[in-house]
């Protein structure tokens, strides 16, 4: 614990990198912890060699950083969320590996790979990196991508406010990494439960690190959700009614309410929380009349719509992929629409369900475990209408497939062990246990990342103009399917042998076998890692290969596939005009659905602008000052945030033009290009042959 | 899956040497209830689940795209009979599950005393520790629980430091320790053997050893328990304020001056108010760090004479 408060360098001196807990002490632990700091340092002095050898700055800045184009900013989210990602896993791997090593007795020390406080900050910086930085960027950032495009709109209703909601993401992502290298992380968990992590027990920099990240990239996720809402309601093309948008749509619109609602719950609980560990407040303390059940409580109104708005957007993703690779119309369109706007209502009266075993009396329990239950019905509907739609299909097995049949088989699994968990009198057995966190892995994973992954594969060629390899694609997705069974189904055996969560170690040996299981699936893990970026740069290598100028690689139905891959700045030409749901099949039924617009006009495109960097950087500095007590650099970076603000709203904002001449060439050479390509079967979808450019007489869906 | 690693489960439970610790191994009624109640909700909820597991590599092969025989329905979106099933299967399902649900969690509520006269039993949380105050019989263990088989008990927990919760899972569920606050778990032993007991909530680095060996006695050997801990040293303020360092059991022991072995700790306990006293600290109109007495309500100091 330090001290002293450094007028200059707060609390920061040369004894707070695991440097130094190295020198002080050479064990298992303190390497693990230099090692990974190392590789944050490594990593970053090579990304800086890189950008300048290849003279990668400007473009850089120029065509992403101050982008204010929504598919960009799409794009960097989902690498934001890939970076943090490979630390989520490694560090899931490390615990693994520690639990396989940490069988002890009760008179001895903990032993085994890292040390119980390492092993802690392990835990919380895992869950928080996948929950708010893996998981959130993954789907703010392939909506930010899909959303303009299938709504038949040039990008979001509030372009920058965009850009500062990547960068306040960013910023809080930041603060996690560099609490690698600079102190240490909270070990209260990804939930942070006072009163452990009140300034009494947990003091220092750790739990601070968490609530700044937390409440930077939070205003960000909220500023998402008003941007996607108003998105959705204002900005869908002429004759797209609400019930003609594509399910991803839907569920986006259910994730931006969602967002809008649930997020300031997390804001209030993380402030409070900041106001008793800064200012000697005592809202969740022991003493002095605060109460830690409000913490639960009021965390948990954001945490239990957070999951649903998480999974959310990846039952949007299966939506659109079951019926493209079945070529079939998607089953119960309004039946899916029902079930995704039934959940993120009930999603919000369930909460209750995470404290259970805190004592509150039966009918309440009996009500929210009820209440659970009934979240069951539209999620199976949802499943069963998925399998209504590959039902009398022409199904190929493409690597976003693969995805769904591995969420099939597993996701059901984890809504068992969902509803047996809505159950009070066996949550007070399992609470806690490894059996829950084989539970929200297996709904998370399966749901979450499978549907993430399988929409990054499915909207690439969308992107980047070339699609991904199906082979290391498919080979990832088994991998990832292999590593979570054997990670996470030996999880549910400890819990119900009464493990419980968060162990440093523990003493029954007839745990050990099922460790040894679960440490494998951490190296299965590690193997679809590095798999998934196997595939990024094989596919790269390849890409005149995998080229799909044509820009509709699976003879899709929604509007994003009419426009060429890469897709151009302003997404269409012309602004369509929708006549059906999934217009662009109807076209296709229709016959030659590529006759280009009658007349160009100009288009107007949001200008680039330096006001997101800004923000993110001072928000950055704002989060890591006050972490280390640096009062004077804390009101410098507000400064810098208010002065942003209001130098952005004194400006006169002129849009780009793009003139109808650039317009009108680029789309021709496009119309020409669909000319020259042969039209591909579907049954040479995999084969070079694809450009792009299906057989149009095979659609029927 | 999970189903037949359910199923398969119990018999790979091998060694009896070892005080169980897992409510599929009921040594009384209400984790008998709770497990029952599992296999109950995994049966129900098969109807459901069955069909996706089963169908989906159906439908794969069937609907291949190079199958010849299999029909193609591309335009086919919509079935007034099939979406009647689709939303009334599961509502049905929930109905059921609803109903038992309602019925186990009423049946199993901790509040509710098992039957006449419960043994009272007081547990205080510390860091990374348990103290369990039989006020009725006057004594106080470190880390031992021990009951009569077929006598009810009440347990009332609190705890002296940040939340916990208490699992003695072959018995019964867990339930959150606060302090300030006092929570219930009632149950009862239905067969002698030993149980292990734990926190479920991390507190910090010791929470992997806050384990505590729970004994359910004939009543004969129960009564030459009480007596066996009615000579020990007794509990005093003293005493207790060095339990309340944050320090595992093992360690507890060497600041007491006894072997550093991880055997639990008896007590004469004749404060039969030093459970309510631990709950009154934390209901002062002071602010933290003014109450003096057992302890204080501070951060509790670093136990065990210095690094392992």
């Amino acid at each position: 614990m330090i001290q002293q408060t450094n007028p200059i360098f707060g609390r920061l001196d040369w004894s707070v990198t695991p440097y130094t807990d190295l020198l002080n002490k050479v064990t298992s632990s303190t390497i693990v912890g230099a090692g990974a700091a190392t590789v944050l340092v490594v990593g970053a002095i090579g990304a800086v060699a890189l950008l300048t050898w290849m003279r990668w700055w400007k473009p850089l800045f120029r065509d992403w950083l101050t982008s204010a184009d929504a598919k960009k900013i799409g794009i960097m989210y989902i690498v934001l969320a890939l970076v943090m990602m490979a630390r989520g896993i490694i560090e899931g791997f490390v615990m693994r590996a520690h639990q396989a090593t940490a069988l002890g007795t009760l008179a001895a020390p903990e032993s085994g790979l890292v040390a119980p406080d390492h092993f802690a900050q392990l835990f919380s910086t895992h869950g928080t990196i996948m929950i708010f930085f893996v998981a959130m960027p993954l789907l703010i950032g392939l909506i930010n991508f899909v959303l303009p495009q299938q709504l038949g709109a040039r990008d979001m209703a509030f372009p920058v406010l965009n850009q500062v909601s990547l960068g306040m993401t960013a910023a809080g992502a930041g603060l996690i990494m560099i609490s690698l290298l600079v102190g240490q992380f909270g070990t209260g968990g990804w939930t942070m439960y006072p009163p452990y992590t009140g300034i009494e027990y947990s003091p220092g920099e750790g739990v601070d690190y968490w609530l700044w990240a937390i409440m930077i990239s939070g205003i960000g996720s909220t500023l998402t959700g008003m941007n996607f809402a108003v998105t959705i309601f204002k900005k869908r093309a002429p004759g797209m009614h609400f019930m003609r948008m594509p399910l991803f749509c839907w569920t986006s619109l259910c994730v931006a309410i969602m967002l809008i609602y649930a997020m300031p719950a997390l804001t209030v609980s993380s402030t409070m929380l900041l106001l008793d560990r800064y200012a000697g407040f005592h809202f969740f303390t022991n003493a002095a009349g605060g109460n830690m059940m409000n913490y639960a409580n009021i965390f948990w109104m954001f945490g239990h719509p957070e999951v649903y708005i998480l999974v959310l957007p990846a039952f949007g993703v299966f939506s659109e992929i079951s019926s493209t690779f079945s070529g079939k119309k998607l089953y119960g369109y309004t039946s899916l629409v029902i079930a995704s706007m039934s959940i993120s209502v009930i999603s919000f009266t369930v909460w209750l369900h995470h404290f259970f075993t805190m004592g509150s009396s039966v009918p309440v329990n009996i009500a929210f475990g009820i209440a659970t239950m009934v979240i069951g019905i539209p999620t199976g509907v949802k499943i069963y209408d998925w399998m209504a739609t590959m039902w009398r299909g022409r199904i190929r097995v493409t690597t976003p497939i693969v995805y769904l049949v591995g969420f099939f088989m597993l996701f059901v699994i984890g809504g068992l062990s969902g509803i047996i968990l809505a159950n009070p009198s066996i949550d007070y057995q399992v609470h806690n246990s490894t059996f829950l966190v084989a539970h929200f892995h297996n709904v998370i994973i399966p749901g979450v990342l499978f549907g993430m992954l399988a929409g990054i594969h499915y909207w690439f060629p969308k992107a980047f103009g070339f699609r991904l390899s199906e082979t290391w694609g498919r080979l990832t997705a088994y991998l990832f399917i292999g590593g979570f069974l054997c990670t996470f189904m030996p999880l549910y055996v400890l819990g119900l042998m009464g493990m419980p969560r968060r162990s440093p170690t523990f003493q029954n040996p007839d745990f050990m076998p099922w460790m040894y299981i679960a440490a494998f699936g951490g190296v299965l893990m590690l193997a679809a890692l590095t798999s998934l970026t196997w595939t990024f740069w094989t596919s790269w290598r390849n890409r005149e290969r995998l080229a799909v100028p044509g820009g509709d690689p699976w003879n899709g139905a929604t509007l994003e596939w009419s426009s060429p891959a890469p897709v151009p700045e302003w997404n269409f030409p012309h602004i369509p005009v929708v006549t059906a749901r999934d217009d662009w099949g109807a076209t296709k039924r229709g016959g030659d659905p590529w006759r280009g617009p009658d007349e160009y006009v100009d288009i107007e495109m949001p200008a680039n602008t330096y006001f997101g960097v800004t923000l993110a950087g001072a928000a950055f500095l704002l989060g890591f000052a006050m972490t280390w007590h640096i009062w004077w650099l804390s009101i410098v970076s507000l400064f810098t945030i208010v002065a942003a603000l209001f130098w952005r709203g004194l400006q006169v904002v002129e849009p780009v033009i793009v003139p109808a001449e650039e317009v009108e060439r680029a789309d021709k050479q496009y119309r020409d290009r669909i000319a020259s390509l042969t039209p591909v079967r579907r049954v040479e979808e995999e084969t070079e042959h694809n450009r792009g450019v299906p057989d149009i007489t095979e659609f029927a869906g | 899956m999970s189903a037949l690693i359910l199923t398969m489960w119990p018999g790979a439970a091998t060694a009896e040497t070892l005080a169980t610790q897992s409510f599929l191994q009921p040594m009384g009624p209400v984790a008998e209830e709770q497990a029952a109640h599992l296999l109950r909700v995994v049966a129900i909820t098969m109807i459901v689940i069955l069909p996706v597991l089963v169908g989906v590599p159906l439908l794969l092969w069937r609907y291949r795209l190079n199958s010849d025989k299999a029909k193609y329905t591309p335009e086919w979106e919509y079935s007034n009979k099939l979406e009647l099933a689709l939303w009334g299967v599961p509502i049905i399902i929930v109905v059921v599950l609803a109903s038992w649900l309602w019925y186990s969690t009423s049946k199993l509520d901790p509040y509710k005393p098992i039957g006449e006269n419960p043994l009272q039993v007081q547990a205080i949380g510390l860091d990374w520790k348990w103290v369990f105050i039989y006020p009725e019989d006057g004594v106080a263990t470190v880390n031992e629980l021990a009951i009569p088989v077929g006598r009810p008990v009440e347990l009332t927990l609190t705890t002296d430091t940040v939340m916990q919760s208490m699992l003695i899972a072959p018995l019964t569920g867990q339930i959150y320790a606060m302090p300030g606050m006092t929570t219930k778990l009632n149950f009862s032993a239905t067969r002698t053997g030993t149980a292990e007991g734990e926190n479920t909530q991390f507190n910090g680095t010791g929470f992997g050893r806050q384990k505590f060996t729970v004994i359910a006695l004939d009543s004969d050997r129960y009564d030459a328990w009480v007596s066996d801990a009615r000579s020990a040293p007794t509990l005093d303020d003293a005493t207790y304020t060095i339990l309340r360092r944050r320090s595992v059991l093992a360690e507890t022991r060497t600041d007491l001056g006894l072997t550093k072995d991880a055997t639990p700790i008896y007590f004469s306990a004749p404060d039969t108010a030093l459970f309510d006293r631990v709950v009154q600290k934390y209901h002062q109109s002071r602010t933290a760090h003014t109450v003096d007495e057992l302890g204080g309500t501070g951060l509790p100091p670093q136990g065990g004479g210095g690094p392992e």
